[in-house]
């Protein structure tokens, strides 16, 4: 369980997000939607603990900020959206820091049979050898992915995971996610700009505003024609398709 | 594999250096071997390995392929402090001048970073250019408190970093740079994280600040005790580290022990060079490490560029 208590960040006067409290049961999948500036990314950061901000945030009953960096490294783990990674490494071996907070130097058998199933999950293990800087923008960002599975907290939080990549690549990482919080039981949430994602995949949606918090309910209950018109201030006609509702924002 | 080689050629080397010298060997073998020649071979070897190494620590802590010790106003800022002890007391002993310029390169170091923290250069490679102007506006202060206190031939020889005066009782402070090397290989992982940015090392549990103080602690160290016993050797942490990364990655923990070998294998060839150029005079060590350096920096560019293509 994660628990917010009235997260606020503030740059100089304007606050990004603005007294946001909510909580986040296991073994569900989350995704934060929202206009751009609408304080998704900071609030992700906020829990993530690469920003400080007022409020406080709970892992488990426990504040974040009062857990030793590696456990709770063992716990949660934190892709950010734009991470160009410069240095020099092959895709198993960014993958295989993925088990730095376990192993902090030399990889186990068990580390390896973990890696080597975080890449085969990421569709990367023809390029297990590549150095990152070979690769292209969508190839690298599944090596991340790879990376924060072969992490394999029990949450996790993503930023994004979908940038730069392709219709397919997109469906298998989010069925992927999907896997695993129903059969792992991990606790997954995600930001997505894609609303159709969200709405075929998460069990809940957090809608964010100006900072502000405008809904946090199960996903049928926000993706409504009402409730996107508050979000996003635009109509956004919705339609059903195996089950599914679709958002139909494109004229 | 390529380690044993590296090890082989170190040795052979390493006794290449050793029976090199203008007295031949006779009935004052012994002497000389004791007092001289080995001081010499052991310096240069810990010498070439530690910088080598500060050079490949200092590239992952800047996430800059070109940032070193010398390229990042760390041996400038070591310089101004050695130069300080001498005007303030000029007896000051090895360790006294060691610790001073060691505080000198630490905190400067980490104004460098602060530096190229705020102005966000766009081009990679306009990093270590603010690191050489910074640390030659550095250097200019140094020369200046030289002039007014008759120490520029002092400042002089610093500069030229040579092993010729490495005798028996002078160099053991050099010793100091083993537990350094050490600490670098425990915390190898840690620098690669560091070099991914500060939002991947949290979410993996690393501590980036403590973990940046560690490595710039490592760096000043090894700066100030090779520029206190034998002076200013460019070049070495900048071309050793690039041409292991350009064929085996930057993944430190995997290529320490080839960073350091190589180091120590370069140095050794440089000195080995600067002794039969003139034989039986002597060049500078940091003459022969420019030269070969700046020969060799050209050929890992053009290899760069082959590689990417």
């Amino acid at each position: 369980m994660i628990t917010i208590n009235h997260a606020t960040k503030r740059y100089g006067s304007r606050s990004v997000v603005n007294d946001v409290s909510l909580s986040i049961g296991e073994g569900t999948l989350t995704t934060l939607i929202g206009a751009n500036g609408a304080g998704k990314s900071t609030l992700l950061s906020l829990v993530g603990r690469l920003l400080e901000g007022e409020g406080e945030f709970l892992l488990e009953g426990k504040r974040i900020d009062r857990y030793p960096s590696t456990e709770l490294a063992k716990r949660l783990s934190m892709l950010r959206q734009s991470n160009h990674i410069t240095v020099r490494l092959t895709v198993a071996e960014l993958v295989g820091f993925g088990r730095f907070p376990y192993s902090r130097s030399r990889l186990t058998a068990a580390d390896r049979r973990i890696v080597s199933e975080a890449i085969e999950a990421m569709d990367l293990t023809n390029l297990s050898g590549k150095y990152l800087d070979q690769l292209s923008g969508g190839e690298r960002q599944r090596a991340s992915i790879a990376m924060i599975i072969a992490q394999d907290t029990k949450y996790i939080l993503l930023d994004e995971p979908l940038n730069n990549l392709d219709m397919a690549h997109s469906v298998h990482i989010m069925k992927l996610l999907r896997t695993l919080v129903d059969e792992r039981g991990k606790t997954v949430i995600l930001v997505l700009h894609d609303i159709n994602f969200a709405s075929c995949y998460s069990d809940a949606i957090i809608a964010m505003k100006d900072g502000t918090l405008v809904y946090h309910a199960p996903t049928d209950d926000v993706i409504t024609p009402d409730a996107l018109q508050q979000i996003y201030g635009m109509e956004i006609p919705v339609c059903e398709h195996r089950g599914r509702r679709f958002c139909l924002y494109h004229l | 594999m390529h380690r044993y080689i590296l090890l082989t050629l170190v040795v052979i080397f390493s006794l290449a250096s050793l029976s090199l010298g203008v007295i031949s060997f006779e009935e004052t073998t012994m002497h000389i071997l004791v007092q001289s020649r080995l001081p010499r071979t052991i310096s240069i070897l810990i010498s070439g390995m530690s910088l080598a190494t500060a050079g490949a620590i200092m590239q992952l802590l800047t996430s800059n392929r070109f940032v070193t010790p010398t390229t990042g106003s760390t041996t400038e800022w070591a310089k101004l402090g050695l130069l300080i002890i001498l005007i303030w007391t000029p007896q000051a002993s090895v360790v006294t001048k060691t610790l001073f310029s060691f505080a000198f390169g630490f905190a400067g170091t980490i104004s460098f970073l602060f530096i190229i923290k705020r102005i966000k250069l766009k081009e990679a490679t306009l990093v270590p250019l603010v690191g050489i102007i910074y640390g030659n506006i550095i250097a200019s202060i140094a020369t200046y408190l030289g002039y007014q206190h008759d120490l520029i031939q002092s400042i002089q020889s610093w500069t030229q970093g040579t092993f010729a005066l490495i005798l028996k009782g002078r160099y053991e402070v050099l010793y100091l740079s083993i537990p350094c090397l050490i600490v670098a290989m425990l915390y190898a992982n840690r620098f690669t994280l560091i070099s991914m940015g500060r939002e991947i090392s949290i979410s993996l549990g690393v501590r980036y600040q403590a973990t940046l103080y560690v490595g710039l602690l490592i760096v000043s160290t090894i700066s100030a005790l090779v520029l206190v016993t034998v002076g200013v050797i460019p070049f070495i942490g900048l071309v050793v580290p690039n041409m292991v990364t350009l064929y085996r990655g930057e993944n430190l923990e995997q290529n320490i022990t080839t960073i350091a070998l190589l180091g120590g294998l370069f140095l050794l060839a440089c000195d080995i060079i600067s002794r039969l150029v003139l034989h039986p005079f002597e060049i500078p060590i940091s003459v022969t490490a420019s030269i070969i350096g700046c020969l060799l920096f050209i050929l890992l560019i053009v290899g760069r560029r082959r590689h990417a293509a």
